[in-house]
C-alpha cells in the first residue's frame, strides 16, 4: 500500500480516504468474486472425479482469495489493482461459461 | 503491508479473540460438559442395548419422524442423546435420556461445553449469520497473518527480542511478536483449517456449478454419507437394533458412536451404524448401512478418495480429536498463545496511538480502548459467570439451559458497559481482579453445591490457574510505572537538582 506515511497524519484528506475505501471494497468483493469464479470453474474442469474436483477447488479457493486481497493492497495504484483482478476474473468467467455449456452436470444416478 | 496487517488485525481482533478463547476451551469440551452435569456418572451400557433404549423412546415420542439419531453413551459423555426430524423442512429435535433407564434424564438442563463450542463458530447467533461473521473474520485474520509475515523481514531475530523495559509500546510489540511467532504454524493451521470447516458456507460455488447446488450428493459421491433411500410408503416392522449393531461391530474395530434409523417403520427403512474416527488425522466415520427389515448390508463407507481425505484431514486437524492428553495440552497452550497474540495486538494498537501527555484521547481511541477492555476481560468474566450459574441456578428452573447462556451474556454485557464508560488503566486492574475472583470462586462454589469430592480435580485446577494468571496480570498492570529507562532517569535528575 503506497502513501502509508500520509495515512499516519492527523487528517489524511478525502482523496486518500476514498482510495483506501476503494481498495477495501475491491479486495472484499473483487477478491471474493475471483475466488468464487475460480472455484466454480475448477470444480467443472479439474481432471478428477466430480466430488474430488469440488473438494480440491474449494480448498484452493481460500488461498486464491488471500492472494487476491494481498495483491489489491500491494499494487501501486487502484487502477492497476483492479486490472489485476479483472483480467483473471474475465478469463475465469469465460472459462466457466464454456465449461457450463460443455461439461455434463446433470446429476449422475 | 504493515498498514494492512494493522487494520485487518484491528477490525477482526475482537471477534477473533472470542473465537480463539472459546475454541481453546472447546479442546476440553467433554470435560466441561462432565463438570456441568455433576449428577451424571459414567455407567457401562452395551451399545446395542442403549441403541434399543433410544429407539424405544423415539417410537413413542416421534413415530412419524423421517429419521432417528441415537447418540450412544461414551466414557466422556455418559448420556443417551436422541434426535429426530419430523420432516426435512423442520428443525432437528432433541431429547437427553438417562443411558441406564432410557427415560428423560433428570440431570440439570445445561448445554455444557457445547455452549462454548457453538459460540466458537456461531457466536450464539442465527447459525448462518454467526458462521458468516466468524468465517469472514477468519479470512481477514488469514490476510493479517500473511501480511504480518511479509512485514517481518527480521522474523528470526525479532523472535529473540524482548524489550520489555524500553518503552510500553516496544514491550507490547515484542509480546505480540513472541506469542505470534512462537506458535505461528499453529495460528496459520488453525485459521486455515477453521475456514475449511465453514468452506461450503463461505464458498458454495463449486457445489453450485458441479452439483447444481445439491450438497447431499457431493457427500454421497465422496463416500462420506450413504445415499438416501426414499420411503416405500408401506409400513413394516424393523428388526431389533442390537443384533444389527453387533454385526456392524464385528466388522469395525472403532467404538460405535451413533445409530441412525432412516424412515423408521417403513418397508424401505435403513439402519446406519456410525463409528468413531479411526486413528489418524482424517475426520471420517466408518459406517455400515443395513436394510432395516431384511438385515442385508446395503453399503459400507470407510476409505475416501485423496482430495476428500485431505479435506477431512483439515477438519480433523482443526478439531484435534486424534490428540492424546499431552498433545491436547500443547494444542490448548497454542490456543492460549493465539488468544494472547490477538489481545496484545489490540492493546498495541491503542498504546501506539496514545495521545501526548495532557491531550484528550479522540473518540476512535476511546472506542478501541473500551472494546479492548470489554472483550479481553469481559469474555473471561462471562465464562466464569456461566460456570458459576451452572452451580447456582436452581436445578428445576424452567428453560434453565437458556438462563445459563443469559448469565454469560449478562455478566459480559455489564463488564463491557463498564469498560466503555471508563476505559482507563484502573479499570483494567479492577476488572482483572474481578475476573480472577470469579474464576477462583468456581471450585469453591462447586465444592459447596455438589458432592463429587475430588472427581473434578483437573477442572478445578484449571480454574485456579486461570484465576491466578488473571490476578497476576492485574497486579502487573497496577504496578507498571512506565519504561525502566524513564524511571531510572527520574532519581538522576533529582540528584542533579
Amino acid at each position: 500500500m503506497p502513501d502509508e506515511a500520509a495515512l499516519r497524519t492527523a487528517d489524511p484528506g478525502w482523496r486518500l480516504r476514498a482510495a483506501v475505501a476503494g481498495r477495501v471494497a475491491l479486495a472484499a468483493f473483487g477478491g471474493y468474486g475471483v475466488a468464487a469464479l475460480a472455484t466454480a470453474f475448477l470444480s467443472l474442469v479439474l481432471p478428477m472425479a466430480r466430488s474430488e474436483a469440488v473438494a480440491t477447488a474449494t480448498l484452493l479457493s481460500f488461498a486464491i482469495l488471500v492472494g487476491a486481497v494481498i495483491w489489491v493492497f500491494s499494487a501501486r495504484t487502484l487502477a492497476r489493482a483492479a486490472l489485476g483482478l479483472a483480467v483473471p476474473g474475465g478469463l475465469l468467467a469465460l472459462g466457466l461459461w464454456l465449461a457450463l455449456t460443455l461439461v455434463e452436470t446433470v446429476p449422475a444416478a | 503491508m504493515a498498514w494492512l496487517h494493522t487494520w485487518a488485525g484491528l477490525v477482526t481482533g475482537w471477534v477473533m479473540f472470542c473465537v480463539f478463547v472459546t475454541g481453546t476451551a472447546t479442546y476440553y469440551r467433554s470435560d466441561i460438559s462432565l463438570w456441568m452435569r455433576p449428577e451424571v456418572r459414567a455407567a457401562a451400557v452395551e451399545p446395542g442395548v442403549a441403541a434399543e433404549r433410544g429407539a424405544a423412546y423415539l417410537k413413542v415420542h416421534a413415530p412419524k419422524a423421517v429419521a432417528w439419531f441415537v447418540s450412544l453413551p461414551q466414557e466422556e459423555r455418559p448420556l443417551l442423546d436422541v434426535y429426530w426430524f419430523d420432516s426435512f423442512d423442520t428443525p432437528i429435535k432433541q431429547a437427553t435420556l438417562d443411558a441406564g433407564t432410557g427415560q428423560l434424564s433428570t440431570a440439570r438442563a445445561t448445554q455444557g461445553g457445547d455452549f462454548l463450542y457453538r459460540f466458537h463458530f456461531e457466536l450464539q447467533m442465527m447459525p448462518l449469520v454467526g458462521r458468516w461473521i466468524v468465517g469472514a473474520s477468519a479470512l481477514i485474520l488469514l490476510v493479517a497473518l500473511v501480511s504480518g509475515i511479509v512485514t517481518h523481514r527480521r522474523i528470526f531475530s525479532d523472535f529473540f527480542t524482548f524489550r520489555r523495559d524500553k518503552s510500553a509500546q516496544r514491550g507490547w510489540l515484542d509480546a505480540h511478536n513472541v506469542t505470534g511467532v512462537l506458535a505461528l504454524p499453529f495460528h496459520l493451521m488453525i485459521t486455515y483449517t477453521g475456514i475449511v470447516t465453514l468452506a461450503f458456507t463461505l464458498m458454495p460455488w463449486g457445489i453450485a456449478s458441479a452439483y447444481r447446488g445439491d450438497e447431499l450428493r457431493l457427500f454421497v459421491e465422496s463416500g462420506q454419507s450413504p445415499a438416501w433411500r426414499a420411503a416405500a410408503g408401506r409400513p413394516a416392522e424393523g428388526l431389533p437394533l442390537a443384533p444389527l449393531v453387533a454385526r456392524a461391530q464385528g466388522e469395525v474395530s472403532e467404538p460405535l458412536e451413533m445409530v441412525i434409523v432412516n424412515n423408521p417403520g417403513d418397508a424401505a427403512a435403513t439402519v446406519v451404524a456410525v463409528f468413531e474416527e479411526p486413528k489418524g488425522l482424517a475426520h471420517r466415520h466408518p459406517q455400515v448401512v443395513f436394510d432395516a427389515t431384511s438385515g442385508d448390508v446395503i453399503t459400507r463407507l470407510g476409505t475416501l478418495k485423496p482430495a476428500a481425505h485431505v479435506f477431512t484431514s483439515f477438519l480433523g486437524l482443526h478439531e484435534a480429536h486424534f490428540a492424546g492428553p499431552a498433545l491436547r495440552v500443547l494444542f490448548f497452550l497454542c490456543g492460549v498463545m493465539g488468544s494472547a497474540t490477538i489481545a496484545t495486538g489490540l492493546v498495541l494498537w491503542a498504546v501506539a496511538r496514545a495521545p501526548k501527555a495532557g491531550a484528550a484521547p479522540g473518540f476512535g481511541l476511546r472506542l478501541v480502548r473500551g472494546l479492548n477492555l470489554g472483550t479481553i476481560l469481559g469474555l473471561p468474566i462471562g465464562i466464569a459467570a456461566f460456570f458459576l450459574a451452572n452451580r447456582l441456578l436452581p436445578v428445576e428452573l424452567d428453560a434453565r439451559a437458556t438462563w445459563e447462556g443469559g448469565v454469560f451474556f449478562g455478566a459480559w454485557g455489564v463488564a463491557a458497559l463498564v469498560s466503555l464508560a471508563r476505559p482507563h488503566a484502573r479499570t483494567w486492574r479492577e476488572m482483572g481482579m474481578a475476573a480472577a475472583l470469579l474464576f477462583l470462586a468456581v471450585p469453591v462454589v462447586g465444592a459447596l453445591t455438589t458432592d463429587r469430592g475430588l472427581d473434578f480435580l483437573g477442572f478445578d485446577a484449571a480454574m485456579v490457574a486461570i484465576g491466578l494468571l488473571l490476578a497476576w496480570g492485574a497486579r502487573k498492570v497496577s504496578r507498571y510505572r512506565g519504561p525502566a529507562r524513564a524511571r531510572a532517569a527520574v532519581p538522576d535528575a533529582l540528584a542533579r537538582a
